[in-house]
This record gives structure tokens, C-alpha cells and sequence, in this order.
């Protein structure tokens, strides 16, 4: 079994042709299908798609905390099976669910996750840069708190904490922000991205997709177990380089308005190409005796393009290919 | 600030070291219901026992029954929180789900068996310690063979610790655990010639008793004691052995294979 490739080392990650079916008295659900794509070390990439869609399958095999039916997972050029030591210790994951030991305190906690991994071995310079993660995490004053004291937002910090505490070169976060009030959500980014400018490779899913436009440099959309779309976050706005028509109404939006566009509670979003085309828009509006306000023309954002995707694409449609890759 | 090449490999044991460290603290900040409470349930017994049977009842000729009491208690009270310490540890864990830390380790299985069993020896012998400090006060004990105590202390506590894990990687619920540990661990461990010496048995009782794999720990940690078994201590020495084979074979397995912690 292929065990380091050093080809592939260069690389963060690697996802070659992972499936993952789950099996019960009950049937049995494909929950990846032939999921590949790589993660060059150094990027900040993120990996979307609705709930079910496969995110956090896919994070649990590259973790180790659950297997792939088929396919193959490299970390650094290590198999994540056959070489999981090699492959763990370059990774830090951060959980969705919010889990801690109750028995111990924060830095008891940090103290003993670093053992797990050997960083113990030079006691002094671990408790400095467990130090180093407490302030930076906000986290200082609740060093010698137990973990079960913590409010939500803090137990959240601990679990990034404790990601980070052996200092890997891949850092995974499943989620982290989910439920969690700005000012942690400020303090978690500012300190991921500047972890990420000094080398580290960032593997982030979220449902905040404002937060993947902002931070990730490529993305890979999932949607049924496999990939539907894989580019720069870059290219796959400028590739819907649609433009959005937004405004406020109090009334029933026309009929003949409902099919493109998204509301939400008083605000309505309807996709155009052109100019010919919000004229159309807002015509139908006057004859329909509508009143909007607040009415603006943006470009289109990545939720639109996540929308466009899960909604315009069926996953078992794309075969082998996911939409576009641009080098 | 932060180095990026993964952390080099570490010794097998310094991971585990601290696997067994963070089992031993958390029994130990819980220390009053781990070690505390049993120490004071086993002397009841006693107090009870003792008081009831002392002077009707002379399992060995020469030995009182208060004084044959204590050892059974003693190892009766090493198995349990062995088995205890490891079962309610791993399901505490998989149950509030903050085995994650632990599974996204590089700890091999073998690292995760020495740290799970080493501290449910550690706890099992701390309470066995505990109970014989307080009962030795109530009877009159002499070590007519040290080696033996020490071997089957051993051996009982590791077999009990690798079956808690097994106990704690199978169940999916606390209600599972004290199923196995009330309807399989308790019987055993109360008929293992704990309270009474098998000879005094009907001999159907006996034959059952000599299946029970707990009867030969209990009854050759005796023999540490007393220089008298009901069997010879070697042929206990055996029996056990080959379960602890057995035992911790099948625990390793299981761990390797990451059963039902893996999916």
C-alpha cells in the first residue's frame, strides 16, 4: 500500500478518488463519490455545500476519525491509513461539535493535547506558545478555569486552541464560527489569517459564505457526495459575472418575478445580465403597481454562485468533471 | 513564530506518558468517589461480615475468618476499579464526544492500551492499598508469600483494566456499561471465594466456582497471604495468564481496528 509519495509532498493535501458509503439495517447512503481534488501548501481553501452534502465526511477521513471506502487521502505526501502518525501530526482539526473534558482546566487541556503529539519534550518552549495562544485567543484569563465553566464562545476558542497547540502545518476548521458571537468570529479570522500568511495551509468549511469570499483563495463546492465546483474564488465570481437586482417590497412580488429571484423577508434579490434586463424587472414592477425601495445593482456574491450551483447543477449530472478548474 | 514542518516522530511512550497521566489526574480530582468510596464500601463488608461469621466459620485451619476476609476484599476492590476506571473513562468520552482529542492523535493502539490500562492498575492498586491500610487494623495479617501478591495484583488489575476498555469500546450508552458491570463483573467477582473458600461448596458450586477465571486471581493473591489456596497457586497462575492473553489480545484487536470509535 502506497505509504509516502513524494511527489505529493509539496502538496497539503490530497484527495484522490474517495468515496465513503455508509451501510445500515436500513440501506445504505453514499455520503462521497470519487471526491479529488489537491490543497497546495500554503492556501487558504474552503470547502462549501449545503448540509449532508458530504463536508464533514470528508474532513472526518482526512482526520482519521472515520475511513474511505475507496480512494486515498495524502497529508504532506502521507497516507492518512497507512502512514496516519506522519499524516496527524501535520494536521490540527478543529471539531463542529463544541466538545471539551470537563476534568480539566484550559491549560491543563492544552498541556495535555500537546503530549499527545511529543511536544512536551521541551516543556518550556510548549508552555510559551501555549501562552502565545491563550493571549491571542483571548483565552489568557481563562487559563486556570475549568473548561466546563466556559461560555460557548469560549469553550469554541479552546477547540481552535487545542487544534493549534502542536503547531501543525495544516489547520482544518469544520465550521468554527457556527454559532458564535463577532467578536470571537474577528479575533478566530485575524488569527487564522495571519497564521495563514506566515505558511500554514487553512482548510475551512463554513455556511458563512461572506466568510469564504473574504478569506478563502480556492474553493471546492460539494453537493451530494461529490465536487460540483472547484476554481479560485475569484474565478467562480467573475465566471457568473451576473449582476444583482436588489430592493425592499412590501408587497407579493409578480409571478412572473418569483422564478429568478431570492427573497428574504422584505428583501428581493433578481439576478440580471444587463441593463436591458433590470429595465424589464423593474417595468414589470410599475404594471404590477409595486413600490420598492432601497433599490440598488451589485454584482453577484459567492452566495449567488453557491445558490446558481446547488440549484442549477445536479451533482450526478457532471460525471467526472466538476465545473471549472483553472490552474 | 510558528515552524511548519510537522512535528517530528515522537518515542511511542511519550504520547502515551501522557495518556496515562491525564487518566490517573482524572480519577484522581475525582478521588473521594474513586478511591474513597470503595475503601469505605469494602470495609463495611467487612465490619459486616466479620461480625456476623467471625466466630462461626474457619475457612482455613489456623486463619480466622475476619482475617481471610481482608485479601478477597482487598483484590475484590483491585478488579472492580480497574475495570471501572477504564469502562467509565473510554464511555464518558465517546458519549460526550471529546474522544476527538484523542483519535486525532498519532497514539498507535498500542499506546492507547498501555496508558488506559496502566492507569486503571494505578487506580485499582491505590484502592486495594486503601482498603488493606484500614482493614489490616481489624485483623491480624502476615505476608507468607510477598512474590504472589504482588503478581496476582498485577495480573488482576491488567486483565480488568484491558476488559474495561473492552466493556468501554463496545458500549454505546452508560446503561450498557453498568449492564456488563452489574450483571457480569459484580456475580463474578462476589463468587470468586471472596466471602467463603469454594471447599465449602456443594460440589456443583465448586465446579462452577473453578470456571469463574476470578476465583484463581482472588484465590492466588490469597495464597500470597496465607501460604494456603483452595488450588495450587501455579495452576491459578495458569488459568489467569491465559486470559490476561486472551483478554488483552482481543482489546489490542479491537483498538487497532478502531472498533466502533472509527467509522
Amino acid at each position: 500500500m502506497h505509504v509516502f509519495n513524494p511527489g505529493a509532498a509539496n502538496l497539503a493535501v490530497s484527495f484522490r478518488g474517495v468515496s465513503k458509503r455508509y451501510s445500515s439495517a436500513r440501506g445504505s447512503v453514499q455520503a462521497l463519490d470519487d471526491v479529488s481534488f489537491d490543497i497546495a501548501a500554503g492556501e487558504f481553501f474552503g470547502l462549501l455545500g449545503p448540509n449532508g452534502a458530504g463536508k464533514t465526511t470528508l474532513i472526518s477521513i482526512l482526520a482519521g476519525l472515520s475511513r474511505a471506502s475507496a480512494g486515498q487521502v495524502l497529508v504532506h505526501g502521507h497516507d492518512v491509513v497507512a502512514d496516519y502518525a506522519a499524516a496527524r501530526r501535520s494536521l490540527g482539526i478543529v471539531p463542529q461539535e463544541l466538545v471539551f473534558d470537563p476534568f480539566f482546566t484550559v491549560r491543563e487541556t492544552l498541556q495535555i493535547q500537546s503530549g499527545y503529539f511529543g511536544a512536551r519534550a521541551d516543556p518550556r518552549a510548549n508552555d510559551a506558545w501555549i501562552d502565545e495562544l491563550l493571549e491571542n485567543l483571548g483565552l489568557a484569563d481563562k487559563a486556570d478555569a475549568n473548561t466546563r465553566q466556559l461560555s460557548g464562545g469560549m469553550k469554541r476558542r479552546v477547540l481552535v486552541a487545542q487544534a493549534l497547540v502542536h503547531r501543525p502545518p495544516v489547520i482544518v476548521l469544520d465550521e468554527p464560527t457556527a454559532g458564535v458571537d463577532v467578536e470571537l468570529r474577528q479575533t478566530l479570522w485575524q488569527f487564522i489569517a495571519r497564521l495563514n500568511k506566515e505558511g500554514h495551509t487553512v482548510l475551512l468549511t463554513t455556511h458563512y459564505l461572506e466568510e469564504a469570499e473574504a478569506l478563502c483563495g480556492r474553493l471546492a463546492m460539494l453537493k451530494q457526495g461529490r465536487v460540483v465546483a472547484l476554481d479560485r474564488t475569484s474565478a467562480l465570481l467573475a465566471g457568473r459575472a451576473s449582476t444583482m437586482l436588489r430592493f425592499k417590497l412590501d408587497t407579493p412580488l409578480p409571478l412572473t418575478l418569483q422564478a429568478n429571484a431570492r427573497v428574504t423577508g422584505r428583501i428581493v434579490q433578481i439576478k440580471t445580465r444587463n441593463a436591458a434586463e433590470v429595465e424589464s424587472v423593474l417595468a414589470t414592477l410599475r404594471a404590477a403597481g409595486c413600490q420598492p425601495e432601497d433599490l440598488e445593482i451589485g454584482r453577484a456574491d459567492l452566495e449567488d454562485v453557491f445558490l446558481e450551483i446547488m440549484h442549477g447543477v445536479p451533482a450526478h449530472g457532471l460525471s467526472q468533471s466538476p465545473m471549472q478548474v483553472s490552474a | 513564530m510558528t515552524p511548519l514542518a510537522a512535528p517530528p516522530a515522537m518515542h511511542l511512550l511519550s504520547g502515551a506518558r501522557t495518556l496515562f497521566y491525564k487518566e490517573v489526574l482524572r480519577f484522581w480530582k475525582v478521588s473521594f468517589q474513586t478511591v474513597a468510596a470503595p475503601v469505605l464500601t469494602a470495609v463495611l463488608y467487612l465490619l459486616i461480615f466479620g461480625h456476623a461469621l467471625g466466630d462461626k466459620v474457619q475457612p482455613f485451619e489456623g486463619i480466622g475468618y475476619t482475617s481471610f476476609l481482608v485479601p478477597g476484599l482487598v483484590m475484590m476492590s483491585v478488579l472492580q476499579n480497574a475495570f471501572a476506571n477504564s469502562s467509565s473513562s473510554l464511555i464518558q468520552s465517546k458519549i460526550s464526544g471529546n474522544l476527538v482529542f484523542l483519535l486525532v492523535t498519532p497514539l498507535s493502539h498500542w499506546a492507547w492500551f498501555v496508558a488506559y490500562v496502566g492507569a486503571s492498575v494505578v487506580r485499582g492498586v491505590a484502592v486495594g492499598v486503601g482498603v488493606l491500610a484500614v482493614t489490616i487494623w481489624f485483623a491480624p495479617l502476615h505476608l507468607a508469600q510477598p512474590v504472589w501478591i504482588g503478581v496476582f495484583t498485577l495480573l488482576g488489575a491488567v486483565l480488568m483494566g484491558a476488559l474495561g476498555l473492552i466493556a468501554g469500546l463496545w458500549a454505546e450508552k452508560f446503561d450498557q456499561i453498568a449492564t456488563f458491570q452489574n450483571f457480569v463483573i459484580m456475580p463474578m467477582t462476589f463468587l470468586s471465594g471472596v466471602f467463603y473458600s469454594v471447599t465449602s461448596l456443594p460440589t456443583p458450586w465448586q465446579v462452577a466456582s473453578h470456571l469463574n477465571p476470578f476465583f484463581y486471581v482472588v484465590d492466588g493473591f490469597r495464597f500470597g497471604f496465607f501460604g494456603v489456596s483452595d488450588v495450587s497457586p501455579w495452576v491459578s497462575l495458569g488459568v489467569v495468564a491465559a486470559g490476561l492473553l486472551a483478554v488483552c489480545g482481543l482489546c489490542l484487536r479491537l483498538l487497532r481496528i478502531g472498533y466502533k470509535i472509527r467509522y
